[in-house]
Parts: C-alpha cells; structure tokens; sequence
C-alpha cells in the first residue's frame, strides 16, 4: 500500500502542495534538456550524412571547451580565442575527413566506429599535451554571457529562481536548432547533406562530393560541440570528465531518433526533464539516484516498441 | 541540354565505322573488383556525338560495370580499371571523380532508380543540379525543361520520391541526371521492373531528349527488343567481353541475336546444349 501510495499519490499531493518547485524543476530539467538535445545533435548531424556513429563527439566538446580557454589564457584576446577556436574545430573537420572517413569509406560501420573511439583517445592526448590535464574555469564573463539570476514570484508566495546563463543556454540552443533546420532545408549544400543521407551511392552519380559533405558536416557537429562545451563548462568545470556526457546524450538519440534534428531536441528535453522529475519525486522510493539511470530504463523500452525513435526517419520499404 | 554540338544527328544519318566525332571512346578496358575478380576482360567501344548506342547482354555481363568504369563510381565498389583507357570528349577520365566527370558533362542514371527517398520529387531533382554554378534562374528553367518533358513529376513534385510509383521514380532519375545539362548520359537498365507501356514511354523520353537536346546515352538493357529499337547502334557483352557490334538494324538482323536475344529463332527449336558459346570475335585483342 505504501509502494503503491509513494508511486501514484505522494508524488502529485508533493506537485501540488508546492507548484513553485515543481516549476523550478520543470525548468532545471528544461535547460538540461537542451544541454542533452545540443550534444546529440552533433551525433545526429555526423550520423545522417555518413551513418558513422561518432564516438568521439563528447571530447570533441571538451576539446573546442578546452582550447577557447586555453587560447584566452595564453592571453589571446577572447573574440580572436572564439574564432580561433571554430577555425581548429575547421582543421579537425578536414582532417578527420582526410585520414579517417576517406580511406575507410564503404568499410563497415563498425570499423568507422572503432575509428571514432580512437579519435577519443587521440584527442584526449592531444588535450592534454596542449592544454594540461587540470580541469578549467569557462571563461563565461569574457564570453559575454549573463551570470546572475532573476527570481519570479510564483504563485502565492513561491519564487522561482532562473539562472541568467541557463536563460542564455536556451537562447543559443533554439538559436542554433533554427540555423541548421533552415540550412538543412533550404540550401543547395543542405538538400546534399540529405541527398547523401538517403544514398551514397546516388549521391556520388549526380556528382555530389562526399569529402566535402562529410567536411561540411564534421565542420558544423564540431561548432555545435563548441557552444556545448561553453554552455555545459558554465555550469561545472571544463575537464575531461566532461566526455561522458557522450554517453548520457545515447539515451537521447534513441528516444529522438539518430537521423532527426527535432528528434534530438524532443528527445532530450523529455530525457532531461524526465530525469529532474524522476529523481524528486519518485527517487526518494528506490533510496534515490535514478537520474543516472532513468533515461537508459526510458532508451530500452524505446527500443522495443519503436526502434527508429519518436522522429526518425520511417524505413520507406516498397513492396 | 542546350548543348547545341549535334543535335541535327538524325540517328539514321551517324555511322558508327566513319572515324566521325566520338564522344565517348572506351578502349580495351579492363575491371578487377577487390583485386581479385576480374569481370571486364577487355571491352571497347564508341559513341558519336548525339548518338543513341546499346549495350546488351545477359545478367552479370559486365553492362553495369564498363557503365561504372565510365563515370568512375567503381571506386566506392572497389573496383578498378587496371588496363585500357577511357576517354570522354578526348580526355582520359581515370583521374577524374565521379564530381568532375558530372560537371564536364557525363553523368549515370543506376540501375534500380536511386532515387533520395526521404526527399520529394523536386527536391531530388535540384540534387542534380549540385555541380552548377549558372545561378538559381537558370536551374528553374531547366526544372521547367524537365517537368515538360515529364509531366506527371510536375503533379507529383512535392511527394517523398520514395513513395511514388517506379515509373516515376525512374522518370525522377533521369530527370535529375537532365538538371546537370549533361552531354551524355549512362543509362543502366531503364526498363528494369517497369510495365511495358511504360517503358516504351521512358524509351519515346531518351529519344526526344537525344534528338531535341542533342544528349548522346550509353543504354545498358536486357531488353534487347526495345533498346535496338530505339538505338543507333549496339554493342553484345558476354562474360565481360565484347562479341559483337553493329547498326542496330543489322543487329535485330542477325541470326545469332535473334536466336540468343530475340527469342526467335528461325529453324524450329534446339537443345541449348547443341549451342556453342558464341564465337568470340578478335576485337578485344585489338
């Protein structure tokens, strides 16, 4: 009784009794949400153009986190540290694109996965080589963006705290979704991306070139990582540590979908917001802890009833 | 389109012997596949400006792949062309990717349509038009062009290409390869899985654009009938080399294609097992 009461009841008379937390909830789960949706979108970006799954997006955030602060404090000023900074995720591109997807084109896809889960471990030398090991402060002043927080009356006597950066991480987010879904659907290099997603082998026939695609799209999943790595190294450190969260953005890809950009969206505010919720209000029954594993719970049911995701692209198969 | 080179080729008029203006010249070619399988055992042929020629043979004959080794897309196969050269407009194409060969003109429609699924029938079309750089006005023409041509692709331009019936998928390819002004398309098997009535449509299609655009095609088909009947000349591949070439009317003639291709065999019926293998001719070793 008392299971059933701490499952169904306790949790909405909680809701309830105090409306102003609840929405503190709603929007902590919101904002890292968005952080989910920015990472996986990264993933999906790389996966639709190449169908590689990309081990190494989560260092590549710590990576373009790591030299724009590293860059700032060799004393580049920080506007020239930004651009400096999207111009090395530029060189990467090119180079993944040159000695990773260009030799091992038309091999199979795990092998491209191995490749990516050695670009890990590449860039995590490389990181450290440079930059040092040491975890950093984001230069989140420098940058511009908001610190603070503003607090809302909410209700009868309830507040509502919104932190300035997490309003701007939003921002960005939307932003940044809106770019690409215009750039995705509205121009020539856009309707190529697509075109190599659906068929390598058409794309090429029209005379689509897939090193420059797969540039293109390494180029724009490392910007995305750049703003990840501002947003998520705002909210904690910058540090190597930072790379799992890789492995938090799966749950999301497999609730969105690997091949949609709204999917990635959708699915990470529900796996963020999912979490927040889950872990206030029924964590304390299982003894607490289960954001770190609720999503993964949420993945696997996902995976049995509707493996391409709640916006992947539907297998078209004629008959 | 708008090429202008020939199009006053009545196809009657070309003759295949006179050392005219090829387009394309393949010349002794040979393909290995992962190093080890080799499928084209020497195959050469010609196509003059504003030609229309086939090229026929049985399953696993080696069509698709001399039409491969010719738009360089062998390479995401692993294939290669080891010997023999290949020349389209007087230049070697060996080094060229599938992109530069596009741009100069030369362009594959694949067998089986490959059409972008998940993108509508328009936007497919565009995609042809990926290696131009004459501006937005001059694409929209020739979507214009190519909805004249095809009609029902007008109707049906805003349906994912995936769901649209495979005549139009197949008229969705073909006019994507339109989008790029080719001067010569490598067509592989356009009647493959179509009703008959439709492929005599898609066949009427090749014929106009080659006579009112003066785009030459390479036809590879097993449907030996219909692509003589619409060819100037034609080429018989078997097991990767070249047995015999000629006028498409000479061709519908000969006894052999009749018996082997046609089906219609003159002296009654006879035990596949009393046919000898055709009599290779020297051509290959040329």
């Amino acid at each position: 009784m008392d299971l059933l009461n701490g499952i169904f009841i306790a949790p909405f008379v909680q809701m309830a009794d105090a409306p102003d937390f609840l929405v503190q909830v709603l929007w902590e789960g919101f904002v890292s949400g968005i952080l989910y949706a920015l990472i996986a979108l990264g993933f999906v970006l790389i996966f639709k153009a190449s169908g590689v799954f990309n081990f190494a997006q989560g260092i590549m955030v710590v990576f373009a986190a790591l030299t724009l602060v590293g860059l700032y404090q060799k004393g580049v000023p920080v506007i020239l540290a930004l651009i400096l900074t999207m111009a090395v995720m530029g060189i990467l591109a090119l180079a993944v694109e040159r000695f990773i997807m260009r030799p091992l084109v038309n091999q199979p896809h795990v092998i491209l996965l191995m490749a990516t889960i050695g670009l890990t471990y590449f860039l995590v030398g490389l990181g450290e080589f440079v930059f040092g090991g040491e975890p950093k402060q984001m230069i989140t002043t420098e940058l511009g963006l908001p610190t603070g927080s503003t607090e809302i009356p909410f209700g009868a006597q309830g507040v509502v705290i919104l932190q300035h950066i997490d309003i701007a991480a939003a921002v960005i987010a939307i932003a940044m979704v809106t770019a690409l879904a215009l750039f995705f659907n509205r121009t020539r290099i856009g309707r190529a991306l697509r075109a190599v997603a659906d068929d390598h082998q058409a794309a090429l026939s029209v005379g689509i070139s897939l090193h420059q695609i797969w540039a293109i799209v390494w180029f724009a999943s490392g910007l995305v990582a750049l703003a990840t790595g501002i947003m998520w190294g705002a909210r904690s450190d910058v540090s190597f540590a930072l790379e799992i969260i890789a492995l938090r953005a799966l749950p999301v890809l497999i609730l969105g979908g690997f091949t949609s950009v709204p999917g990635a969206i959708v699915g990470g505010l529900i796996v963020g917001i999912g979490e927040k919720i889950g872990e206030i209000y029924w964590g304390p029954l299982l003894g607490g802890g289960i954001e770190s594993w609720l999503a993964y719970m949420i993945a696997l049911v996902f995976l049995l009833f509707r493996p391409q995701g709640l916006f992947g692209e539907r297998i078209i198969e004629r008959v | 389109m708008g090429v202008g080179d020939c199009t006053q080729n009545h196809h009657d008029q070309i003759d295949m012997t006179s050392p005219s203006d090829p387009i394309l010249v393949v010349n002794n070619i040979e393909v290995i596949y992962d190093h080890v399988i080799l499928v084209l055992k020497g195959v050469s042929l010609s196509i003059d400006k504003g030609g229309i020629v086939a090229l026929l043979g049985a399953n696993g004959a080696g069509k698709t792949t001399t039409l491969k080794a010719i738009s360089n897309l062998l390479h995401a196969e692993r294939g290669e062309v080891t010997k023999g050269s290949i020349l389209f407009e007087g230049a070697e194409v060996h080094d060229l990717s599938p992109n530069d060969l596009v741009r100069r003109g030369c362009i594959q429609v694949m067998e089986g349509r490959h059409c972008f699924a998940h993108l509508t029938v328009e936007e497919n079309l565009l995609t042809g038009a990926f290696t131009r750089k004459d501006g937005p006005a001059a694409i929209r023409r020739d979507l214009d062009l190519v909805y004249g041509y095809f009609p029902r692709l007008k109707v049906r331009r805003t349906s994912q290409a995936g769901y649209v019936s495979g005549g139009e998928q197949q008229m969705t390819a073909i006019g994507r390869a339109l989008m790029s002004r080719p001067k010569m398309i490598l067509l592989d098997e356009p009647s493959m899985g179509l009703a008959p009535q439709l492929v005599e449509e898609i066949f009427e299609i090749v014929r106009r654009l080659n006579h009112d655009e003066g785009v030459s095609f390479l036809l590879a088909e097993q449907n030996t009938n219909i692509a003589l009947n619409y060819a100037t000349h034609g080429y018989i591949l078997e097991s990767g080399r070249i047995v015999l070439d000629g006028k498409a009317s000479e061709l519908k003639e000969n006894e052999d294609v009749r018996e082997f291709y046609l089906g219609v065999g003159g002296e009654g019926r006879r035990s596949f097992r009393s046919v000898k293998s055709y009599k290779r001719r020297k051509r290959w070793l040329a």
